[in-house]
């Protein structure tokens, strides 16, 4: 089924304390070339047919408009997927 | 005087805020998320809770519910609007107020009697306060640390929009210790702390009186009946 995918990310200037408890998991683990980790979101949308460039345009609109919050969060991507 | 009560699929506490406008001499009227229908009413809380499971963030799908359209338009009209917890999410998702509100810093769950100051008394829901006070409400959220961008945060330094402040300790790593916000016009208020747990002897915090006497909370639901009253 034909996407549109979006990924939306925590600021990179803020504290993402999901990231920092699986980082200091892999810290514990052993893994020291790790140095940080940043867990975000990504958001599938599925279509019957394939997107248009005015799905995407809505899609891109979505993103920012709900999706995301632009407070906390950035859309990084928003692209077609078939 | 009608306050209402929104009820989203995930609410928690609308039954206390219910409670809580009776026991301020108030009429309670249940309104549902997916009704646009206010009912009249005088002022609305938008209780605290897990609306929508907190799915995609926390107040954010129930911003976009029918009953919000109303209460958005409500609000810029001048109704008075409380939102408590995942009140003031939604608030902040809705762009009522501004900023957002994420993990708390420690990335625990949090439930305390909590200590705040009241930073504003120019609205409807804190005008029976005196500015400067400390009261002691209950907290309990797992997501409130309050964050803005320096300009956001200047404006609401520079225009007295801050209407509470966390006092003693700073329990989620909010940005200068923000507990609550106030818009411009003061209808509208959001708070992390919930004032509706405590309004009644034997079931608030502890006190230097007495045990769980504390009934810091009520003065919320007095001020906006009489501010209503006045109007």
């Amino acid at each position: 089924m034909p996407k549109i995918i979006v990924e939306v990310m925590p600021k990179a200037d803020l504290l993402d304390p999901a990231g920092k408890a699986v980082a200091n998991a892999l810290q514990r683990k052993g893994h020291k070339e790790i140095a940080n980790v940043r867990i975000g979101k990504r958001i599938e949308l599925h279509y019957a047919t394939t997107p248009t460039d005015a799905d995407l345009e809505a899609a891109k609109q979505i993103a920012t408009d709900f999706l995301s919050n632009g407070v906390i969060e950035d859309v990084i991507n928003v692209t077609v997927e078939n | 005087m009608k306050i209402g009560v929104v009820t989203f699929p995930g609410t928690l506490d609308d039954r206390d805020a219910q409670r809580a406008i009776r026991l301020a001499g108030g009429e309670a009227v249940s309104l549902w998320h997916a009704d646009t229908n206010l009912h009249s009413v005088d002022a609305v809380v938008l209780p605290g809770g897990f609306s929508f499971g907190d799915y995609l963030r926390c107040g954010a799908i129930a911003a976009q519910a029918p009953v919000m359209q109303s209460i958005i338009d409500a609000a810029n009209g001048g109704l008075p609007v409380l939102g408590i917890c995942n009140g003031f999410q939604v608030l902040v998702e809705s762009h009522l107020l501004p900023g957002g509100l994420i993990r708390n810093e420690h990335q625990h769950f949090i439930c305390r009697d909590q200590k705040l100051i009241v930073e504003n008394v120019e609205t409807a829901w804190t005008n029976g306060f005196e500015l400067g006070q400390e009261i002691t409400i209950p907290l309990k959220n797992g997501e409130g640390g309050y964050i803005a961008d320096t300009e956001t945060l200047k404006r609401l330094e520079g225009e007295g929009l801050i209407a509470f402040r966390y006092s003693e300790v700073n329990p989620n790593g909010s940005i200068n210790n923000i507990a609550g916000l106030r818009n411009e016009r003061g209808n509208v208020v959001g708070l992390m702390p919930h004032p509706e747990h405590a309004v009644e002897p034997g079931f608030g915090p502890d006190t230097a009186l007495a045990m769980r006497s504390g009934v810091d909370g009520l003065t919320f639901f007095t001020s906006v009946l009489k501010q209503v009253v006045n109007s």
